[in-house]
């Protein structure tokens, strides 16, 4: 039997049921519709009717009023006179970019992970599986405290900052790096360096193919190191077009150059590590799931190690991996609500924390906030499934 | 078609959640109905409303609940007490889980209009304040350009620190808790140089510093809080009841009536004693109270200063002054319009 006997031919029209079983079922189908529609409508009256006896005013207009007050983290332009829609769109960013940067590194250390518990070296995949159960294990939570209450925390103040080559500085008030400045030119050298790497890959491929079919390349391959000359000439003419500002101590802190809060770097380092351990999982499975006799094979072919991983092993491997990978993945954007717990000011501190009480609007609030989870949600699934697509097996 | 089904049984939950619960009823009907007076206060914070350690609820606010159960039901013990957070504390009276807050929210515009509630009195004027380490040499506001300072989030702290830096046009760094005690310990472990919050909160949860005197609080108050209960919109009988059993405790001390003379003071020739503990006049009746709804708040509380001194005053751990909080008579704002 194949899906197409099982899906209604597309165009179908509305018919009704033939025989007592079908008549059934419709009967059913409607009846369980309409109760849930009659619930919907009793508790929408219910919010209706109690918000007007409670003088609650609704609506999302306060979203234009000024909000006023500082947010530690803002990744785009904020002052204390920007509206409350500006304050949902910097914590949204916030929340947005910490949820990649775990995925990020999650993906990375979960396939490493995952790869290390199926080595047949004993102590590397005691070591993977050791850590794949201890941080399975214990809550997310208690993950994210020992990060920022026993790792950073205990951080020297600011006067005594790890200091790495007197441009970065770490202390308990954060992470202080260089902030590049772009200056006069840099545009230029952007653009030159783009167009010599595509050409350097270009060159690279030619030379390749000329060397598998004529048996010797073009040129040498270190003759690709001419392309880096007209980026440096740009540099040199413009004097280094782009410059780093380096944090200074002053005053209190650190001033000029990036920082990194501390809130930032607990949650990154949590969400990333709890991510990768499930990742591991899902990895050690998605390999796991490749029958032995395809490796045989491909060796019986005379494949070698990385060949069989590239060509065999990965691609059957991948279909297993990304579904529940993308589950992962929204799992960890779930998680990152958790950022509230540590100061981190993500969606659910500064939106449905600090702007729920000063406008007194938590229904709209809650909605506003549901529904930028459920999106975010939904883009991750939309990714994953485009990707899933185009690994699934290909029948012929 | 099961898309649309999802999004109204999604639609349904959502407005689930903030169903209100039947707080039709009058308030002083369920109340006497329930036999009990629930009150919001905040969870833990020493000298206002915290546990002791024979897990009794204390405190300030918590004395100013029972005075309200005295005066309703005729016993203080009938209160019951909801340690309610910052975040919820709005939304539990909205939809009747609470009778009224006697919590520690500031009275402000965008607070009291628009959200459903009534904000009734001042009975706490409190002002924010910002505590340093002696060590950092600062000896004012003015002080902290640049300065990193932790604070506690959902209080109107967030709102006046950027107006008062704004205004002074200095810079700073802010890190926003969403706990109360979580902004002190982040401070206290040097996350920031300065931690700021209303006066009386410095006082209270500055007692569990490991070392309260390497500390001191900046003498500059960069805003006014004034503090009181909170009820309900549009049950005006309820919002008359809490207004005047407190004004009744602050007239009590103007007039000289404390927890041990109220019982000789109803033999008072003084008219508005008289009144006030309801002997041979009866002001109860109005709000559907017994003629002694007064007299048994003091009797069993005390009036205002006697609560005041029991739980903040100089003598108690806090040890803090009257202050704004004196009687009007006496230079400070609390006042009750006149019993007649």
């Amino acid at each position: 039997m194949t899906a197409e006997t099982l899906t209604p031919p597309r165009g179908a029209r509305f018919a009704l049921p033939r025989g007592p079983a079908a008549w059934r079922a419709f009967l059913i189908q409607a009846a369980v519709l309409l109760a849930i529609a009659a619930f919907t409508a009793w508790v929408a009256r219910n919010v209706i009717v109690n918000m007007a006896r409670l003088n609650i005013n609704a609506g999302f207009a306060f979203l234009g009023r000024p909000a006023g007050f500082e947010i530690a983290q803002k990744l785009i332009p904020y002052t204390e006179t920007s509206s409350y829609f500006d304050v949902f769109l910097v914590a949204l960013i916030n929340t947005v970019v910490l949820t990649a940067i775990a995925i990020l590194f999650a993906t990375l250390l979960g396939f490493v992970i995952g790869l290390a518990r199926l080595s047949n070296n004993q102590l590397v995949a005691g070591v993977a599986g050791g850590y794949v159960a201890i941080v399975r294990n214990v809550p997310l939570l208690l993950q994210l405290f020992y990060w920022y209450f026993a790792v950073l925390r205990p951080l020297p103040n600011p006067r005594q900052s790890l200091n790495v080559l007197d441009i970065a500085f770490l202390n308990k008030r954060g992470l202080f790096l260089p902030y590049p400045l772009v200056q006069p030119g840099f545009g230029a050298l952007a653009l030159t360096t783009l167009v010599m790497i595509v050409a350097a890959l270009w060159l690279w491929r030619l030379n390749r193919r000329r060397r598998i079919r004529a048996g010797a390349p073009h040129f040498h391959p270190a003759a690709l190191l001419l392309l880096l000359i007209p980026p440096l000439a740009i540099a040199w003419l413009y004097d280094v077009p782009l410059r780093f500002d380096v944090p200074v101590l002053s005053g209190f802190n650190f001033a000029g150059g990036m920082t990194v809060i501390p809130e930032f770097v607990a949650m990154a380092l949590a969400l990333s590590l709890y991510g990768a351990a499930y990742i591991a999982e899902i990895v050690r499975a998605g390999v796991r799931a490749v029958p032995a006799g395809q490796i045989d094979a491909a060796r019986a072919l005379g494949l070698r190690g990385g060949a069989i991983n590239r060509l065999i092993v990965i691609p059957q491997a991948l279909r297993v991996i990304l579904p529940p990978l993308g589950t992962q993945y929204i799992v960890l954007l779930k998680n990152s609500s958790l950022a509230a717990a540590i100061a981190y000011p993500d969606l659910m501190l500064v939106f449905a924390g600090t702007v729920l009480n000063q406008t007194g609007q938590p229904l709209e609030v809650m909605l506003v906030t549901m529904a930028s989870y459920a999106l975010i949600g939904f883009a991750i699934a939309a990714v994953v499934n485009v990707a899933n697509r185009r690994v699934q097996l290909v029948e012929r | 078609m099961r898309i649309r089904v999802v999004a109204a049984s999604f639609a349904a939950l959502v407005a689930a959640f903030v169903q209100s619960a039947g707080a039709n009823a009058a308030t002083l009907d369920t109340i006497k109905q329930r036999g009990s007076v629930i009150c919001g206060t905040a969870p833990n914070l020493p000298g206002f409303a915290y546990t002791d350690d024979k897990n009794v609820r204390r405190g300030f606010d918590v004395d100013l609940c029972r005075a309200l159960a005295a005066s309703v039901l005729g016993d203080a013990d009938k209160a019951q007490l909801v340690p309610l957070g910052l975040r919820d504390g709005f939304a539990t009276l909205t939809t009747g889980g609470v009778d009224v807050l006697t919590h520690r929210l500031t009275w402000t515009y965008n607070r009291d209009n628009g959200g459903g509630l009534d904000f009734l009195m001042t009975m706490y004027y409190d002002g924010q304040g910002f505590m340093v380490l002696k060590s950092l040499g600062v000896k004012s506001v003015n002080d902290l350009k640049g300065a990193s300072i932790c604070v506690a989030q959902g209080s109107t702290t967030e709102l006046n620190i950027a107006d008062y830096f704004r205004a002074h046009k200095m810079d700073y760094r802010i890190t926003t808790f969403a706990d109360l005690d979580e902004a002190r310990n982040a401070y206290e472990q040097g996350r920031c140089d300065a931690w700021t919050n209303d006066r009386s909160a410095l006082a209270a949860r500055g007692l569990q510093l490991k070392n309260r005197d390497a500390h001191i609080i900046l003498p500059e108050t960069i805003s006014k809080e004034p503090i009181g209960p909170i009820v309900r919109q549009n049950d005006s009988q309820w919002a008359h009841i809490v207004r005047w059993t407190f004004f009744a405790l602050i007239a009590a001390e103007e007039l000289g009536v404390t927890q041990a003379n109220v019982e000789e003071m109803r033999k008072s020739d003084n008219p508005e004693i008289k009144r006030l503990l309801g002997v041979g006049d009866d002001l109860g009746q109005k709000n559907g109270l017994s003629a002694d709804w007064a007299y048994q708040a003091i009797k069993q509380l005390g009036n205002y200063g006697e609560i005041f001194e029991r739980h903040l005053g100089e003598k108690t751990r806090l040890g803090l002054s009257r202050g704004q909080n004196r009687l009007w008579k006496d230079g400070g704002l609390m006042m009750a319009p006149p019993f007649r």
